[in-house]
């Protein structure tokens, strides 16, 4: 009856109406949306749908702005312009009206204005705040429902400012007698923790007691916030991994009531959520592990009902058994679990039997070897998901043995690919492989030209970066490289003159720098002939204004070489050059028209083209002050005078509407919510640090990570692989043999491979092939060396391609290199020795310290990579000087120290050693010995090469003593002669030194080694400072004995002090750490990246931080922590992190202008070094 | 956590999109094409997951959907979410769809959009799986509508008589107290 009743009721007001169409209002609500799907699914073509809809959505805006709309009207064209915004089309007019329909309907209208609230507008629209005071006014409604309502829509979105309005309101609800109340009100306060977690900060408590709630249903809601929780940061939860297990355990046990079965499983979305809880805590905690041995066991054991559920809860149990510490009972369990899976003829639970496969392989290879046929089976499957997955566990099992089985197969797959993110994906796992495993320079190429043309334009661009930089960095072999480039020329050249046509625009450009940049190297080929390969890519439509400035530059630079060459391919060439660059002289696009007027200029001029492009330094390397240092002074200068520090637009951008935005947060808690996000990268910091490298072009980076990288990551235990933890019982053997050999061994061991393959007695053709794949898939994959897997990520020893930088490791062969360079006496590297801030020092050679000189004798040695130019082929090769220099860069004290220069017990601050055998043993070459003693047992640098010339080598190292940063200097005599009249002058204006002057010496002799040295303090804080100087002596003319008759020699000393060196850790409690952030005025505010963002990134980024830069950590609480340091002598600086999406928000404070940017900027760098 | 909750038909038609992330509104729909894009070509025997494209998100997040004769309910998760659970949620979802509107069919999801997004309010909540059982959502679902029926008459009786005072202003006002005479057994009736 009451059907009846409501039917008329909704006719009413379209009776009452009165106007013209009374009768039309007969018709239903759902009619009239009736009429509209009705006519849209009548229609044939998009075209008519969209004037149709639009036609519509005139209509409803009509309606719905006129005054005399009822609610209930209102409430059915809310359902239309539902169904007109899910088809696709606008219907922003209706938003205002969706929320007055929230506000002022009742009942049915008010669940309908909701509903299209939360279905049109999202937590960043204005219209949002109108909706607030409504949901105040819900919340505290006694009718059920519409408190419901209101939560629902705040959990769906909410704006961010307000929360702290209707905060209490919620919180109250966390005790409300009925049971759904309370659930929703918990999911919206897990809304909240996500989107302002400082602001929920204080109801932690509550949240524990919705844990322990009694209905189930709020306890499983609770859960969702434990597991965002837990997942930011296991630390804090651990004590509560055994209420997790006792809770686990009383579900499986079937202590709930029945109605919260599934298919006679016991709730099991509940099972599998706390089983991901009990998987993050138990990772890498032995203790919290064991709490859940059993209950895992137990799990694992009642879950045999043949259902999707229970494998669902099974497959999170195998996933928690491998995450968490190792068991080797419940490992057994997992595997044969894990077998099931595969071996399923469901998909479903092949496909998931295979991703279990691919987690736990780095642990336990013997699994993939297992289960090999299965996988060779799905590499052929139908379904190109399961094919997908298996490649994924394929390129966990890549050694330098299967590559190219598994590359070919990959490759084979994307060929047949058509979805843009699968491609994007594989292309650069192909590209790493091929970079890590290649087997000789033929596949290496290949393999990367169908990368390029496979991949296309929607590679990620650093694929064809890297491989560029990989030809022109080479590796240690000269003759490789020869090879490598030459082959990539020979290959390139054959692929332009059979059909380029089809070969995307990076591949193009890929071609055209290789071709540019190497094609010399291939005798049998002439400069112009190259160029009459390339200029038809400059005629063709389909080529980008992109691709031909690229193919330009290689035009280029082969019209340099053309024009050196001989007479006739000379002219031939240069004419050819000629009139390309009179062709695109007059193109549209002003970098091609720029690019060629230049080359036509240059072609006309054979010797500024010579000077210009200058053909014999090729490979030498160049040095870019890419930073910008030269204008350091004048920023600091500018600083000095009260300029603002530089901020990127972006994140001035973001202030400014952070500013406008009102701050509806109370004081307290004023942190930084919403921070720019910008990453290090994008605050190109005009201070930093300037570095020559080896190459032309912006590899510094690289070489920066790959110098620092290589280093640390020795003698460090590997607990951590790509994808979690890493047995401890299969540590010990560190990335082991097949892998050490560089050269594969080709040969499959069909024993190995075919050994656990069932047994048949007749093999078919097909089976053979399928054992055959399994064989060469799987090599190198058996028991005793399956820990090998463990080290691939960073199996640098394996890597074929290694950059020269990463040789670090390998002492013998540098050490090797500088005895064959010069001399007997050199100094052996002794220790790895690392110290904490970064120094870049610069090995100069007679003042190059200004970055416009572009010599190729500079190189730079970083503090961390001292043997990188020894290991420098391309230094050595063409720079004849280098040798005597590179010796010293080699040289490293284990540790050294220096005295006070105002210490009484020392004379002149200058001590002579005696002479001492400078034999290559590296114990002998502790130098502490010599040194004061009261300076021995600070901590202190490693020791670098200042300069150096034949006969007396100069180099420095920093101790941190507790009142000032002493630089000490080393001068060692290493050449036969006695050095007389030895004086050091060192100066810095930004610097107080504390002993200028002095430090003369009447003579050393020769093989002996002199220490002297300078207190230094920071008086203004700069980000690096330069500290230059000179030293000037005579040598002893041995033969002669008349000494004046030797003129002096000046050595320039120039070496790079950072902000970092003269920063103390500065000890405070969190009181006094208070107290002092009030006080202090100065302060800048950044977002910087995380360091392994995936667990416990801030306790992780403040080690990082404390380690280079000497930071005290005062505490950490939850998301955020304190840490303070002090500038020597000037004032403390504090900082305040927070860890918010993904990114750390630093917030800087000191009283001492200056330093807060300066320390904010090393802090960048600390955390992008690692 | 669940992104996206999608529901279309065999030609790609949108039924149902809910998105628990914002998207821009031409986001939303190339997410919808290109969902329906991957899922359709997919045969019947093959599994039910799938990477998500580009616009979705990453190698992190998910589709999992399952293909009712004219229909295909796609979930599109992150790896918060386990597949095998998300695979029954969906069907949860769809055996309540069916109990509520008895013999669920494409036409239901049409006609009843708002209803079946408040099944799915009642199971998901802000992206996160609020209830699995599915007499629980029924009960829900029922309670709601009954606890509005309920307020039908006081809400009729403080509404008719402001809009009586504001039409009786206007011309046409003794068509209006014919129509409410009229009118008047209905609503007597409905209060018994």
């Amino acid at each position: 009856m009451s059907d009846v009743v409501e039917k008329t009721l909704t006719a009413l007001p379209g009776l009452l109406s009165l106007d013209s169409q009374t009768g039309a209002g007969k018709l239903s609500s759902t009619s009239k949306l009736g009429n509209l799907i009705r006519s849209i699914t009548e229609l044939t073509s998009k075209h008519d749908e969209e004037k149709l809809i639009k036609r519509e959505l005139v209509a409803i805006k009509e309606q719905v702005s006129s005054p005399n709309t009822t609610m209930r009207q209102m409430k059915e064209m809310m359902v239309r312009s539902i169904y007109c915004e899910m088809l696709g089309y606008e219907a922003d007019f209706s938003y205002i009206h969706a929320i007055k329909l929230a506000q002022q309907g009742a009942g049915l209208e008010k669940r309908v204005g909701y509903l299209a609230v939360s279905l049109f507008l999202n937590e960043n629209h204005e219209l949002l705040l109108l909706l607030v005071n409504t949901v105040l006014k819900d919340l505290q409604s006694t009718n059920l429902i519409e408190v419901c309502m209101a939560l629902t829509v705040v959990s769906q979105m909410f704006p961010k400012d307000m929360i702290p309005a209707i905060l209490p309101l919620v919180e109250e609800k966390l005790t409300h007698p009925k049971e759904i109340i309370r659930r929703k009100a918990v999911l919206a306060l897990h809304k909240f923790y996500l989107i302002a977690p400082n602001q929920v900060q204080h109801i932690h408590s509550k949240f524990r007691k919705a844990l322990c709630d009694k209905d189930p249903g709020v306890m499983a809601a609770s859960l969702h916030i434990y597991l965002q929780m837990i997942k930011e940061g296991a630390e804090a939860y651990r004590e509560l991994a055994g209420s997790f297990a006792a809770i686990l355990r009383q579900v499986v046990g079937g202590k709930l009531p029945v109605e919260f079965n599934y298919h006679s499983v016991p709730a099991p979305w509940l099972q599998i959520q706390l089983l991901r809880i009990l998987t993050l805590l138990g990772k890498d905690d032995q203790s919290t592990s064991e709490l859940m041995y059993d209950v895992l066991d137990e799990s694992l054991r009642r879950a045999e009902i043949n259902h999707n559920i229970t494998y669902a809860i099974l497959f999170e149990c195998v996933k928690a058994i491998y995450t968490i510490h190792p068991n080797a009972e419940l490992m057994e369990k997992a595997a044969k679990c894990i077998g099931n899976f595969v071996l399923s003829p469901k998909i479903n639970l092949k496909y998931l039997g295979l991703k279990a496969l691919t987690y736990v392989v780095q642990q336990d290879a013997n699994l993939a070897l297992q289960h090999q046929m299965t996988i060779i089976e799905c590499l052929d499957h139908s379904d190109r998901i399961i094919k997908r997955e298996t490649l994924e566990l394929l390129f966990r099992i890549t050694n330098a043995q299967n590559v190219t089985v598994i590359v070919e197969k990959m490759l084979a797959f994307l060929r047949l690919c058509h979805e843009d993110y699968t491609i994007m994906d594989l292309v650069g796992k192909v590209a790493e492989l091929a970079e890590k495993y290649a087997p000789d320079n033929r596949w290496f190429v290949e393999t990367m030209s169908t990368v390029f043309s496979v991949g296309g334009d929607l590679m990620p661009p650093d694929i064809p970066t890297n491989f560029l930089r990989l030809l022109s960095e080479g590796s240690d072999s000269e003759e490789d490289d020869r090879q490598l480039r030459v082959y990539a020329v020979e290959s390139y050249v054959s692929l332009l003159q059979t059909d380029p046509t089809h070969l995307p625009q990076r591949f193009l450009q890929v071609i055209s720098w290789v071709l540019g940049e190497y094609s010399h190297l291939v005798d049998v080929l002439s400069p112009s002939q190259v160029i009459d390969l390339l200029v038809p890519l400059l005629d063709r439509p389909a080529v980008t204004s992109d691709t031909r400035s690229w193919v330009l530059s290689a035009v280029a630079k082969l019209g340099g070489g053309a024009c050196s060459g001989s007479v006739v391919d000379g002219s031939e060439g240069a004419g050819l050059v000629q009139r390309v660059a009179q062709q695109h002289s007059s193109s549209l696009d002003t970098q091609l028209r720029q690019q060629a007027l230049e080359l036509l200029l240059l072609s006309r001029d054979p010797q500024l083209q010579a000077r210009v492009l200058p053909r014999a330094t090729a490979g030498a390397s160049l040095e870019v002050d890419s930073s910008l240092s030269f204008l350091d002074g004048f920023v600091s200068e500018a600083l000095a005078r009260g300029a603002a520090p530089y901020k990127p637009p972006h994140q001035r951008q973001e202030e400014l509407r952070q500013e406008k935005a009102l701050s509806l947060e109370p004081y307290g808690l004023s942190l930084p919510i919403s921070l720019s996000s910008c990453s290090i990268a994008d605050r190109q910091s005009p201070t930093l640090l300037s570095i020559s490298s080896g190459l032309s072009g912006n590899s510094t980076e690289l070489l920066h990570r790959a110098g620092s990288g290589s280093l640390r990551l020795d003698g460090v235990k590997r607990k951590w692989g790509k994808d979690g933890y890493l047995a401890q019982r299969e540590v010990p053997e560190e990335p082991s043999t097949p892998q050490e050999t560089s050269t594969p061994a080709p040969q499959p061991s069909p024993q190995q491979g075919g050994a656990l393959t069932p047994p048949s007695a007749e093999p078919s053709e097909e089976e053979r092939d399928k054992q055959q794949l399994a064989s060469s898939l799987f090599i190198g994959l058996s028991s005793q060396n399956s820990t090998c897997l463990m080290g691939k990520p960073e199996a640098s020893s394996s890597q074929r391609f290694r950059r020269k930088q990463k040789n670090t490791d390998s002492a013998s062969s540098s050490s090797g290199s500088s005895h064959s360079s010069r001399g007997a006496n050199h100094f052996l590297y002794s220790s790895l020795l690392e110290e904490g801030p970064v120094s870049p020092i610069m090995l100069t050679q007679n003042s190059v310290a200004q970055p416009k000189h572009k010599e190729a004798n500079s190189t730079l040695s970083e503090g961390d990579t001292p043997f990188l130019p020894a290991a420098n082929g391309i230094a050595e090769g063409h720079d004849p000087e280098a040798p005597a220099s590179l010796m010293l860069a080699n040289e490293a004290l284990s540790s050294a120290g220096g005295g006070a220069r105002d210490s009484p017990s020392l004379m002149g601050g200058m001590e002579l050693v005696q002479p001492c055998p400078l034999t290559p043993d590296p114990s002998h070459r502790s130098l502490s010995s010599h040194l004061p003693p009261e300076l021995q047992n600070l901590p202190c640098s490693d020791c670098a090469s200042l300069a150096s010339d034949g006969c007396l080598a100069l180099s420095c190292c920093r101790v941190h003593r507790e009142d000032a940063l002493v630089l000490v200097l080393l001068m060692a005599n290493t050449g036969g002669a006695t050095l007389l009249d030895v004086s050091v002058e060192l100066q810095c204006p930004q610097l107080k030194v504390a002993s200028l002057r002095g430090n003369a010496l009447e003579s050393l002799p020769s093989q002996s080694v002199s220490v002297c040295w300078y207190t230094l303090l920071m008086e203004e804080p700069h980000t690096h400072v330069e500290v230059t100087g000179s030293l000037s002596y005579r040598k002893e003319c041995g033969a002669s004995h008349t000494p004046d008759i030797s003129a002096s020699h000046t050595l320039d000393i120039s070496t790079r002090l950072s902000l970092a060196h003269f920063l103390r850790p500065l000890v405070l409690s969190t009181e006094e750490y208070g107290k002092l952030w009030l006080s202090v005025s100065q302060d800048v505010k950044q977002n910087i990246q995380l360091l392994d963002p995936d667990r416990d990134p801030l306790r992780s980024s403040l080690t990082a931080l404390q380690d280079k830069l000497q930071l005290h950590i005062v505490d950490i609480i939850g998301s955020e922590g304190i840490a303070a340091c002090q500038l020597l002598r000037r004032g403390p600086c504090l900082l305040h992190c927070r860890v918010h999406a993904g990114v750390l928000a630093l917030w800087l404070r000191s009283p001492v202008p200056g330093l807060p940017d300066g320390l904010l900027y090393h802090c960048q760098r600390a955390l992008q070094e690692r | 956590m669940i992104k996206a909750i999608l529901i279309f038909n065999n030609h790609g038609k949108p039924r149902l999109s809910k998105f628990y992330e914002h998207y821009s509104e031409d986001t939303e729909q190339q997410i919808i094409r290109e969902t329906f894009h991957l899922v359709s070509k997919r045969d019947e025997n093959v599994c039910n997951f799938l990477e998500g494209g580009i616009l979705i998100g990453g190698s992190d997040n998910k589709l999992i959907y399952r293909h009712y004769a004219t229909l295909y309910f796609v979930f599109c998760v992150d790896s918060s979410e386990s597949e095998l659970g998300i695979l029954d949620l969906i069907q949860v979802f769809v055996e309540t769809l069916d109990k509520c509107f008895e013999n669920v069919c494409e036409l239901d999801l049409i006609f009843h959009v708002d209803k079946v997004h408040y099944i799915l309010g009642e199971m998901v909540m802000g992206g996160m799986v609020l209830e699995t059982n599915m007499n629980e959502i029924i009960t829900q679902v029922d309670s709601q509508n009954k606890m509005e029926k309920s307020e039908y008459p006081a809400t009729a009786q403080g509404f008719i008589p402001t809009w009586l005072l504001f039409k009786a202003g206007q011309p046409d006002a003794q068509k209006v107290s014919v129509l409410l005479v009229l009118l008047e057994p209905l609503l007597v009736l409905y209060q018994q």
